[in-house]
């Protein structure tokens, strides 16, 4: 019973505090952590004129943009050792940026060439924004950019870093944010106060790389939303009040695509593409597919069908009832960003910066157009409001219908 | 007329001394909510108290009384005092009020004070004026700021590529003399090298070049990591190295043996310089001989496990493999005593077969905070550029 009233609190408290949510775009891969855009429609015919505004950022990221409102907010990082660290908040109508926050990183910054220190994508609970980079600083800002708090988890565990760079983007579920800080030689995750910064909780991870981000199980009558910690050795299952382990799926998992959740299953990059589906504290094993094997991004769910994107750009959908591979279509190029499904397409972004719209029909999936914006794109793109943002090293962009 | 004046002197003192009492209590404001950011802890807490005492400096105009509070502050504190600095112009600007540039710029120009709140003064005054950079940064070339230094050296390294030969050499020497990033050293070695001058690297990054190495010992599954071999039981007990000694090793019995780098960068190749035995480990010693005691930084390249010990005490551990390797991968503060100090470094490979997990190497170097090199008391020349032969 105290679940209950905990889980239909929990979707009140959404509901009730924030009408706007669910035209935002909250964190990496959206609200819900599943690349879909409800009720978006964004523009289908890509072209120049489609390119609402395109704003300069300082330094470099792979984060992507998360729109709260009439503000879209996106990390870089600067410096010859990528240690400063740029917050930055862009009016979304205009491209006018409204404000930008710089702070000095307190743990390691030394990443792999094609990333950097911002890699992680940040997050919002509408009221703050929670910015993460590889060098574990994760700092707390009100909407007008004065800070509220900043945790160097860098420092306070100098021994979690990974020389390649980290990419573990938070979230945030009720009054918590989720963090996974997970390397070879210490591996954690911890819940952190929304408000005050204080750890709630810590738990041990399993010591490996491991560049996958939370994912958000919504909360049901029976069981309050969890928080999803993916890992090689498979997806813990956690409260995110406490910490406390809720369930285990131990089939081991990639360490790069993240688990995306759609109607209630799970749909976990592991030995392929592995469904699950949780109840009541346990979970079923519903199919297991070889043929879908997601390579950087993470699969996109909607509409019974599962989208995933190999290393060659191929992108593949599968039936999410059997696992069964339906189709697949060769797009340009190798791909690092997640694609997002918006009003019965997907969009796609590879790594050169050619955008592809794609319409999945029952037996293929057919490009209708595609844009090169020519500047490197690693990033996953938001949507809200009929605009799809994304960045490049250099800018942060807005694709829209013309008004 | 007579009590209309002294009304008016009445008056007058209370406007002055209700001024001055106030200022001193705007004052005692400001400095107070400079404390509590300095007094910030790790771990989140108090983080009400300090968004509080932003909002309290975001109107008080006091940019150089913030900015004079990062000297000595945590990188914690730091980043707060920053925010407060950052609040503070902008509610600046919003008044339409002037920044006091000729104070900022005698901020800047003072050495003493923190690095990073003089590049924040910089970078905020040439945001408004771009004019700034002319007028500053070329006497940055030996700033405590690697930020400015590198500014500085980048501007003698336009000049010099766009001179003749001759010209260029004397330019790219001076250039050289303030270079603590390894791109801009790289460009630089290599224009003077073309013109025929001699570049020691090794020395003007400080890397150390000369050890004592052991091994191969058992490292089979990763496991000897963790364990402590005869070398390293033998410094954590403060002993000296004993060049005679003989160990029992994962192949037999082995001895310490003197291994040189001519490497530019240092790098020690174990692999091939000694052996890539799988699943094995090294120890590797030194000796380095200071002045006086002194905080410097040990900066170690390796893509293998591996642990420190400096005078005997462990200064740091990290068990990773084959994750990338890189000058100045990580930064050990480390204190040396006056005299001889003694490095001992455990350097692990694992079994790992792919062809990018073969490496079994390290580069280490000591140097300040802002990555110029430290050298030993025997060395006498900082930077080591002279005419002679390429190399």
């Amino acid at each position: 019973m105290k679940r209950v009233i905990l889980g239909i609190s929990v979707l009140a408290a959404f509901a009730a505090c924030d009408s706007s949510f669910a035209a935002d775009w909250r964190q990496f891969r959206g609200n819900a952590a599943n690349s879909v855009a409800v009720d978006e429609s964004l523009p289908t015919e890509l072209s120049g004129e489609t390119i609402a505004w395109k704003t300069p950022l300082p330094g470099r990221g792979l984060s992507g943009p998360i729109i709260v409102g009439d503000k879209v907010f996106v990390s870089s990082s600067s410096g010859y050792g990528q240690d400063r660290l740029h917050v930055v908040c862009v009016n979304a109508d205009s491209g006018e940026q409204v404000w930008q926050r710089q702070f000095d990183a307190t743990g390691r910054t030394m990443t792999h060439d094609k990333m950097c220190n911002a890699t992680p994508t940040m997050a919002s609970d509408g009221e703050r924004v929670y910015a993460f980079f590889s060098s574990n600083d994760l700092i707390c800002l009100d909407m007008q950019g004065k800070l509220q708090w900043f945790r160097g988890l860098g420092s306070e565990f100098p021994n979690a870093s990974n020389s390649l760079g980290m990419s573990s983007s938070p979230v945030v579920i009720g009054s918590t944010v989720v963090v996974q800080v997970e390397s070879d030689a210490e591996a954690f995750a911890c819940g952190v106060d929304t408000v005050s910064g204080e750890t709630k909780w810590q738990i041990e991870r399993p010591r490996a790389a491991n560049w996958t981000s939370p994912s958000v199980l919504p909360a049901t009558n029976d069981q309050p939303a969890l928080a999803l910690l993916q890992s090689s050795k498979g997806l813990t299952a956690v409260d995110p009040e406490t910490g406390k382990i809720v369930w285990n799926f131990e089939k081991g998992a990639s360490t790069i695509p993240s688990a995306t959740v759609s109607d209630g299953a799970i749909v976990i990059p592991a030995n392929g593409l592995t469904a699950i589906r949780p109840s009541g504290g346990k979970f079923e094993e519903l199919w297991n597919s070889a043929g879908l094997s997601p390579a950087t991004p993470s699969p996109v769910v909607i509409d019974g069908m599962a989208y995933v994107m190999n290393n060659a750009g191929v992108l593949s959908a599968g039936n999410t009832s059997t696992g069964e591979r339906v189709w697949q279509l060769r797009l340009k190029g190798s791909f690092s960003s997640t694609p997002i499904a918006a009003g019965g397409y997907i969009y796609a972004f590879n790594e050169s910066g050619t955008a592809f719209v794609v319409k999945p029909e029952a037996d293929k999936g057919v490009v209708i157009s595609e844009l090169d914006l020519a500047e490197t794109i690693l990033c996953s793109p938001g949507a809200s409001n009929g605009g799809l943002y994304v960045r490049s090293d250099q800018h942060l962009i807005k694709l829209a219908n013309p008004k | 007329m007579r009590a209309d004046c002294v009304y008016r002197r009445m008056l007058l003192s209370a406007i002055v001394v209700f001024t001055f009492t106030s200022e001193r209590s705007r004052a005692d404001d400001v400095a107070d909510s400079i404390k509590l950011l300095q007094s910030i802890e790790p771990g989140g807490k108090g983080t009400g108290v300090a968004r509080k005492a932003v909002d309290s400096l975001a109107t008080s105009g006091a940019v150089l009384s913030v900015l004079k509070g990062f000297r000595g502050s945590s990188p914690l504190a730091v980043n707060w005092l920053r925010n407060a600095f950052e609040e503070i112009v902008t509610a600046e600007k919003a008044a339409s009020k002037p920044l006091p540039v000729e104070e900022l710029k005698g901020f800047i120009a003072d050495r003493s004070e923190s690095p990073i709140a003089r590049r924040l003064a910089y970078e905020t005054l040439r945001d408004q004026d771009a004019a700034i950079e002319a007028e500053l940064i070329p006497d940055m070339l030996l700033d405590p700021s690697p930020e400015f230094r590198r500014d500085a050296v980048a501007k003698l390294i336009s000049e010099a590529s766009a001179a003749e030969a001759a010209a260029a050499t004397p330019i790219y020497q001076k250039a050289m003399s303030g270079a603590v990033h390894e791109d801009q050293v790289k460009q630089i070695a290599e224009a003077l090298r073309k013109n025929g001058e001699t570049v020691n690297i090794q020395k003007h990054f400080g890397f150390l070049s000369q050890w004592m190495v052991i091994g191969p010992f058992d490292n089979k599954e990763e496991k000897g990591f963790a364990v402590a071999y005869t070398p390293e039981t033998t410094a954590a007990e403060g002993k000296p190295l004993d060049p005679a000694a003989e160990y029992d090793g994962q192949l037999g019995k082995v001895k310490w043996q003197a291994v040189v780098t001519e490497d530019d960068y240092g790098v020690l190749d174990i692999a091939r310089q000694i052996q890539n035995y799988k699943g094995s480990l090294m120890y590797a010693s030194t000796s380095w001989k200071s002045d006086r005691e002194q905080n410097v930084e040990v900066r170690l390249g390796t893509p293998n496990a591996w642990k420190l010990w400096v005078n005997g005490k462990l200064v740091f551990e990290r068990e990773e493999y084959h994750r990338s390797s890189a000058m100045d991968q990580y930064k050990v503060p480390v204190s040396l005593k006056a005299g001889e100090n003694i490095l001992l470094l455990k350097v692990c490979q694992n079994e790992q077969t792919q062809d990018w997990a073969q490496k079994y190497q390290f580069q280490l170097r000591i140097c300040d905070s802002t990555g110029s090199a430290v050298l030993p008391v025997s060395t006498t020349a900082k930077n080591d550029v002279t005419s002679g032969e390429n190399r």
